[in-house]
């Protein structure tokens, strides 16, 4: 969870990430976000977020997406 | 049989009759038949693209599912007698069965959009090519009729395909009900492009009569018919003297023709998408939005999150997402943070991602270089403000931009750059775009916005009076807006005050709605893409 709270908060410095749970909802990310963060995330962790996981719901807040990396770690 | 035509409203009035007397059960399927009749009556032979494409992509849905439900049921059968990399194989060749379908699926279906609408283009530049390098053969152009709709109707079957793919929606399993999601009819010629997950339960619901949704479903397709008759048509008038004669109408006249089209396209395509919603919330079905006032955008990332929002997301989802988190685009990323740096490299991937995206919405929009112009011009114009958004928060805080002032100042900015580009649509060629742009600082004619040349447009002085009321009337509707629904706020009122304003409605689109000659309320312009 600390890699990732670093990756996000080097990608929005000014975002509170531990509490905002409307990240994609409220357009404090945007698709050119969601892309930099896939990438930074894919490498970081050795998984593969493909297209069908970007949905609002993984990325609504860290705690989502955090949970996403888990069960793409567990199924490679 | 078009949205402005009398047959049209009678076909409605029949349909809305019919749908309330017949049992509920039957409504999805009287729909159907509707969607039919209307795409029939728009030309029998563009039916058989429409029950291609509704065929082909209701079958690849419906064996990609299966094959999905059961590799779960075979998995959870076998789950103790198989190893972890007998699963792993097991999946990635029911995976390849799958990617079969949806590939097939696909390229069958967008290649049928692509032969119709970009063959003869080919050609041309074929043509074009040979000429150049003094060849004297040219190919011949073919007669290929393109279907009403087809890029909208193929791209919502395509984006359906592929939520079935990823697993977001179950498919659809009766054909007929299926048929009725790609040919539901208000939204059939010009969107919004729905998502099946977003429309399947209000589209295939039982509806009830409700007074309420009715009347405010009326009162936005006339809304509708006030922008696209009393604005859009007149001001098209206008728009089809400057940009058809390039040699009497340049200098001063290509900044009043970008307005006037800025406005025309806005006020023809969302009075298109606001008697789309209204004729399906009569119906008792619910369509998503299509636009959130765009003109009051500050920047053109966030104009392009508001207008033709359905489309916006259409590319975001099932183009710009894949091409960007692909296994090419995750290497040429590391690739290129290696060589670049941090900063720069991990900004290219985007922007090639970004430049296919727009290269693809200018050229859906249209078969010619002026639309792949209008294209690319918005994605450079988005990638240079990516780039230097470090520069403004700097600039921001420095000089304490913000308040009102500043950001009616964005706005203004915003409308100038995007009518600017929307000028590549015109004219016949990007040359003469081009040309007549550089003759905004040559022609020096800007008497003619005050000596009455305007007035030799095709509009009269009377023209313009509706047209400046009218816009004003869009302009302060738009603002109220911005605090919730104005049918609501209407409804409040007192029924005096209500039928007045619904009647005086009514009368303007009666009254001063362009008809006859010279005017062409046949069309709208997002039919054509």
């Amino acid at each position: 969870m600390e890699e990732l709270m670093e990756i996000l908060n080097n990608l929005h410095p000014d975002v509170d990430f531990e509490t905002e749970e409307r990240l994609v909802d409220d357009k404090i990310l945007d698709s050119f976000d969601i892309v930099s963060l896939i990438a930074e995330i894919n490498e970081t962790f050795d998984i593969a977020i493909t297209a069908k996981d970007i949905l609002p719901e993984n990325f609504n807040s860290a705690k989502a997406l955090y949970a996403l990396i888990q069960k793409l770690e567990e199924e490679a | 049989m078009l949205f402005t035509s009398y047959g049209f409203l009678g076909f409605l009035a029949v349909l809305f009759l019919l749908y309330y007397i017949i049992p509920r059960k039957c409504q999805w399927g009287l729909l159907l038949g509707a969607g039919y009749l209307f795409y029939f009556l728009a030309g029998a032979e563009y039916v058989p693209y429409l029950l291609v494409t509704t065929v082909t992509i209701w079958f690849a849905a419906y064996r990609i599912e299966d094959n999905a439900d059961r590799q779960a049921a075979y998995l959870k059968e076998h789950r103790a007698e198989l190893s972890k990399e007998e699963k792993k194989a097991y999946k990635d060749r029911q995976k390849k069965v799958r990617l079969g379908w949806i590939l097939g699926g696909i390229l069958l279906n967008i290649g049928i959009l692509a032969v119709l609408k970009y063959t003869n283009f080919a050609i041309a530049n074929i043509n074009g090519l040979l000429g150049a390098f003094g060849q004297t053969g040219r190919l011949s152009f073919l007669t290929l009729a393109l279907p009403l709709g087809i890029s909208f109707y193929t791209f919502q079957a395509v984006g359906y395909l592929i939520d079935v793919y990823r697993g977001t929606v179950r498919a659809q399993r009766n054909p007929f009900r299926f048929a009725l999601f790609v040919s539901f009819f208000p939204q059939l010629v010009q969107g919004p492009i729905s998502r099946f997950g977003d429309l399947a339960e209000s589209l295939y619901g039982e509806h009830r009569f409700d007074g309420k949704t009715v009347s405010f479903g009326l009162q936005r397709i006339l809304w509708g018919y006030f922008k696209k008759m009393v604005i859009a048509d007149r001001m098209l008038v206008g728009v089809n003297a400057i940009i058809g004669d390039t040699d009497a109408y340049h200098g001063a006249y290509v900044l009043v023709g970008m307005f006037f089209y800025a406005l025309e396209l806005y006020a023809d395509f969302t009075g298109g998408i606001d008697i789309t919603i209204g004729i399906a919330q009569t119906l008792g079905i619910t369509l998503q939005e299509n636009f959130q006032r765009p003109f009051f955008s500050k920047s053109l990332k966030e104009y392009w999150r508001r207008w033709h929002i359905s489309m916006g997301t259409w590319f975001r989802d099932y183009i710009f997402y894949p091409i960007s988190v692909c296994k090419f685009m995750q290497k040429f990323n590391k690739f290129s943070r290696r060589h670049f740096g941090e900063k720069v490299g991990k900004r290219l991937p985007v922007y090639l991602s970004s430049f296919v995206v727009w290269f693809a919405t200018g050229i859906w929009h249209g078969a010619s270089w002026n639309f792949i112009a209008w294209g690319l011009g918005n994605w450079a114009v988005l990638m240079v403000s990516e780039t230097l958004e470090p520069l403004y928060a700097r600039f921001h805080q420095r000089f304490g931009a913000g308040g009102r002032g500043y950001a009616a100042f964005e706005v203004a900015r915003t409308f100038l750059l995007v009518s600017m580009l929307r000028t590549f649509d015109c004219y016949r060629s990007v040359p003469v775009t081009f040309r007549m742009f550089g003759s905004l600082f040559t022609a020096r004619n800007w008497n003619i916005l005050w000596d009455g040349s305007l007035l030799c447009l095709g509009l009269t002085a009377l023209d313009y009076g509706i047209l400046a009321v009218g816009t004003f009337v869009l302009v302060s509707v738009s603002l109220i807006q911005r605090k919730g629904s104005v049918r609501e706020r209407i409804a409040a009122k007192p029924y005096p005050l209500r039928f007045a304003l619904w009647y005086g409605l009514f009368l303007a689109v009666l009254l001063a709605g362009a008809y006859g000659i010279g005017y062409d309320a046949s069309q709208f312009i997002y039919n054509q893409f």
